[in-house]
């Protein structure tokens, strides 16, 4: 059996385990030992990936394998990784480790809140190691659905309003999505589904490309929050529990830049090209607008998925960038935003937890509260706002690096309004953290309050030594990507 | 004479000899006094569970392509696998009904309700392998008449009694137009041949008007949209076994008729028909979610959902190509799991608490997880989301009308699916999310019932991993 198989497998496994569960304690045990179980799985193949590349295999994917599923439509089980689906199955790994340490306490039905939460990270894992449009599209609707029971059932606010726009928006991302692919399986002549073979052949007509990009891209974009779809993503994320907020902004936000990339950049260069300027309007909406969102948010939660909006809007601005430079920082941003936005929800949710509310103007000094978690937040906020060492600059700065390599006046223009975000941020963040961290504790109840479990400690100290792990030394896993991006950005005319 | 041309009526056959061995069953155990047996049932399940279980255990190989009684009657491995299909749903329906059988009410009618029921089932096994007109309108009617009497089965129940004259109504008058656009037919071309239809017909607008006429009358069986308008009075008013027996294994076999009808028969007028049927899906897919939005009797619900599903399996036959009829088979395959799940939950629920609104569902989840995890399940696999069947169905009839070129109508259908969505998600949302005062109490269902819903569960979870059912409808399936 393929290795990568190991990553739908084991998701598998924990969920007739945990069926079969009967206890708090088995359960615990059975999530615990399972993501563990993935992290190593991540983290060996990334270990395997970079030794099979530093022997010289320049294959494009590695540990590729293909099983035929539905041979009359050329529908196939393959798998196989680049540099970029290994960074993101190890990101991927980190945050459903640490989102099952966020969740340790959550009550009531506990038991149905893992199911639906493995079946979760197993969309994602399966979409990250699939090279078949059919199963991959698969894969993101299996990520897709349980969103709607974990922030429905679990969730606060107005969550039924939120599950069900996210749910629906979402959904109909993913209905242009699929005629996206199947323009695009149709349109190279309908003998795979391959997105390797596919693009080999690069023999999609033009006109079509026309037609199946601006879908296919948007399709995606509506999961990476491209203005003006994303008005699912503050809602949805509000409401959400804290390890599904954590999951959906950290990993599922990244399923859409993911997809951009793979999908509909690389099988469809020549449209990419002709309408990427719309898309690089949008995009950079999205990254300026989100951040002005931001700044006037009084919800913690609000706050922090008005700037996942902006960070993930840079994803796919980097993108459409379409040179190396700017695509392997869209890939570290991915990374980075990822680890960081986990954080957040999660130091987010312990707040709340404790407090019982997230509206900041009822916050203040909390430092001396709950020491632990303010300190955290403070280098969360940081590494959000780019701060040299920590993950947020190597991404932020490997993307307008690239981005004004682009020669072209309009991309320059963009890059410069795109930059200006970096600013806004720094005002979200500081006058944020000043604010409910610093000053005088005015209520007299937060005074009380207990700093952090040792559940808790655990999953935020995994990600902050993630976060300036890939800030401190971000070589190893950007030249990984940057070589995996080539043969994607190749494919594109335009100069440097 | 030769008599083997009768092998080659072996499913009918053998269905005979269910119908009568159930039916001399029924008159030997039927007591004068069956009336005061007190609610006990006379026939069990069991014994035409088993005996349809064995009919279509040994009617499932497909045999051989073969004509009988002249051309008449013609057969063909493709029409064998429809049968089996729906043989599967009825035996489905009859483990379902086994709870509904044992009220005081519809005891001492249980044997009518087998025999009406596989009456109409022989109906639509002659409708299917009909290769003349005539032998066509006998299945249909065959199939219809009864139809009538068991939407009418609770007939102390007012809204039974009305549903089924509603139902027989509208059924005359698609019928009446049915034999109206058969006669245009015979009188343009002289034949009513399957077989001899093709070469006369050339579209003049004569033909065109019998076409619209024979259209019409599926169109009311198969309930798309400017035929509709009975479904949701019937669908709620019929007893609910009898709604699912009428939403799945009725509407399967109309539909795939009128393929077979428009592949062999009309296929000189494919651009006629096309059109036809181009606007009638939008309509039906479009007008039957709109209105299933705000329904709040779950049964009505189902019916709007069963109408807007009637569209989508047209798109099957929108393409003309073998794809298409493959795939359309196998959509009325997992729809018939999935409608069957959801209308067993609705049965059991109803007959212990006579409950059929959306919020009356509210918090099942707390009192029955089973049942709401099943009825999840199958409202996922309605709606078509993965891993359950229902996307790779939905997946496949999308993809045979993109192959085929209808890009924009498979369009209109996705963006549909995303408002079908939003009702089904209501009933989970009721479920799962909604709190109630009086939630339905937990309740234990019997292992007829139990049966039938792991059937379909299986069937919903399962069918989609294993492509081989796809495979093998695909090998027999035929093209324009």
């Amino acid at each position: 059996m393929n290795y990568l198989s190991i990553f739908v497998l084991i998701p598998l496994l924990m969920l007739g385990a945990l069926w079969l569960a009967r206890d708090i304690k088995q359960i615990r045990g059975v999530m615990l030992t399972g993501s563990s179980m993935l992290l190593v799985a991540a983290g060996v193949l990334t270990f395997l990936y970079l030794q099979a590349r530093s022997a010289g295999n320049t294959a494009e994917m590695l540990f590729t394998d293909s099983v035929m599923w539905y041979p009359s439509l050329h529908i196939g089980y393959s798998v196989g990784v680049d540099g970029i689906s290994v960074a993101m199955l190890l990101l991927s790994a980190i945050i459903v480790f640490t989102g099952v340490f966020a969740s340790w306490r959550l009550q009531p039905l506990t038991k149905e809140y893992f199911l639906w939460y493995t079946l979760l990270s197993m969309g994602v894992f399966g979409f990250f190691i699939c090279t078949d449009l059919f199963t991959m599209f698969m894969f993101y609707e299996v990520a897709l659905i349980p969103m709607y029971l974990l922030i429905g059932v679990w969730g606060s606010g107005k969550k039924e309003y939120s599950a069900m726009k996210l749910t629906l928006m979402l959904m109909g991302g993913s209905a242009f999505l699929l005629i996206g692919i199947l323009g695009i399986y149709y349109g190279s002549g309908a003998d795979t589904m391959n997105l390797l073979e596919i693009a080999a052949k690069g023999n999609i007509p033009v006109e079509q490309q026309r037609i199946w990009f601006p879908l296919t891209f948007l399709g995606f974009g509506v999961l990476g929050a491209l203005f003006p779809f994303h008005t699912w993503s503050p809602d949805g994320h509000a409401s959400a529990p804290t390890a599904v907020s954590m999951l959906h902004a950290g990993v599922l936000m990244k399923l859409g830049g993911y997809g951009c990339f793979r999908i509909a950049m690389y099988l469809m260069p020549q449209a990419a090209e002709e309408l990427g300027w719309i898309f690089l309007v949008l995009t950079g909406i999205s990254v300026v607008y989100g951040a002005f969102s931001a700044c006037v948010q009084t919800d913690l939660k609000y706050i922090n998925a008005y700037s996942s909006v902006s960070h993930c809007g840079l994803v796919l601005f980097a993108i459409l960038m379409m040179n190396r430079t700017a695509c392997t920082g869209a890939v570290l941003q991915m990374l980075s935003h990822g680890l960081m936005t986990a954080l957040f929800f999660a130091l987010i949710g312990m707040i709340y937890g404790r407090t019982h509310t997230r509206d900041i103007r009822e916050l203040s000094g909390l430092m001396k509260v709950m020491p632990f978690l303010a300190v955290c937040y403070v280098i969360a906020g940081l590494a959000n706002l780019g701060l040299p060492g920590l993950s947020g600059f190597v991404a932020e700065m490997t993307i307008f690096n690239g981005a004004f390599q682009h020669a072209d006046p309009f991309h320059r223009t963009w890059t410069v309004i795109a930059c200006c975000s970096i600013v806004i941020t720094a005002v979200y963040i500081l006058r944020l953290v000043g604010k409910i961290l610093y000053g005088t504790c005015t209520n007299k109840h937060h005074l009380t309050l207990t700093d952090a479990t040792w559940d808790e400690r655990t999953a935020v100290i995994i990600l902050i030594a993630c976060v300036a792990a890939l800030g401190i030394a971000p070589w190893w896993i950007s030249d990984m990507i940057g070589d995996s991006v080539v043969p994607v950005t190749e494919l594109f005319t335009s100069k440097f | 004479m030769d008599y083997s041309q009768f092998l080659i009526l072996k499913e009918e056959l053998s269905l005979i000899a269910v119908i009568l061995i159930l039916f001399i069953a029924d008159l030997l155990f039927l007591s004068p006094d069956a009336h005061k047996h007190g609610g006990k049932p006379v026939l069990n399940t069991f014994i035409p569970v088993a005996l349809l279980l064995v009919h279509t255990i040994i009617t499932i190989v497909p045999g051989p392509e073969a004509e009988a009684f002249g051309g008449m009657y013609h057969n063909a491995p493709i029409q064998s696998i429809v049968k089996s299909i729906l043989s599967i749903g009825t035996l489905i329906v009859f483990l379902m009904a086994h709870e509904w059988m044992k009220l005081p009410d519809t005891a001492h009618k249980q044997g009518e309700f087998y025999f009406l029921t596989l009456c109409t089932l022989l109906g639509m096994y002659l409708m299917i392998s009909a290769g003349h007109f005539l032998m066509f309108f006998i299945g249909l009617e065959t199939a219809s008449i009864p139809m009538a009497a068991l939407v009418a089965f609770d007939k102390y129940r007012h809204h039974s009694a009305e549903a089924g004259a509603k139902y027989i109504l509208s059924a005359m008058f698609s019928s009446g137009l049915l034999l109206y656009g058969i006669s245009l037919i015979y009188g343009t071309t002289g034949t009513l041949y399957f077989t001899d239809l093709p070469a006369h017909i050339d579209g003049n607008p004569l033909q065109i008007a019998a076409f619209v006429f024979l259209f019409s009358g599926l169109g009311f069986k198969i309930s798309l949209v400017p035929f509709h308008l009975w479904t949701a009075d019937v669908y709620q008013g019929a007893p609910s076994t009898v709604t699912a027996y009428l939403s799945v294994v009725s509407k399967g076999a109309a539909a795939f008729v009128l393929m077979t009808m428009l592949y062999k028969v009309f296929a000189p007028m494919v651009e006629d028909w096309q059109t036809v049927l181009y606007w009638v899906i939008i309509a039906s897919i479009t007008l039957a979610n709109i209105f299933a939005l705000r329904q709040e009797n779950l049964k009505r619900l189902m019916a709007f959902s069963s109408i807007s599903q009637a569209g989508y399996i047209m798109l099957g036959v929108i393409s003309g190509t073998a794809q298409g009829m493959t795939s359309l088979i196998y959509y009325v395959l997992i729809y018939l799991f999935a409608n069957l799940a959801v209308f067993t939950v609705i049965t059991i629920v109803a007959l212990r608490s006579h409950k059929f609104n959306v919020e009356d569902y509210n918090g099942l989840y707390g009192t029955n997880p089973r049942i709401a995890f099943l009825l999840t399940l199958s409202l996922f696999s309605l709606a078509g989301i993965p891993p359950f069947a229902g996307f790779f169905s939905k997946f496949f009839i999308f993809a045979s009308a993109f192959q085929a070129g209808w890009h924009l109508l498979v369009f209109i259908a996705l963006v549909n699916t995303v408002l079908s969505l939003y009702y089904y998600l209501r009933v989970v949302k009721a479920m799962y999310i909604c709190k109630s005062e009086q939630p339905i109490a937990p309740f234990r269902s019997d292992n007829y019932t139990r049966i039938a819903l792991v059937t379909c569960t299986l069937g919903i979870v399962l069918l989609s991993i294993f492509s081989t059912i796809y495979e093998t409808i695909g090998n027999y399936a035929f093209g324009m």
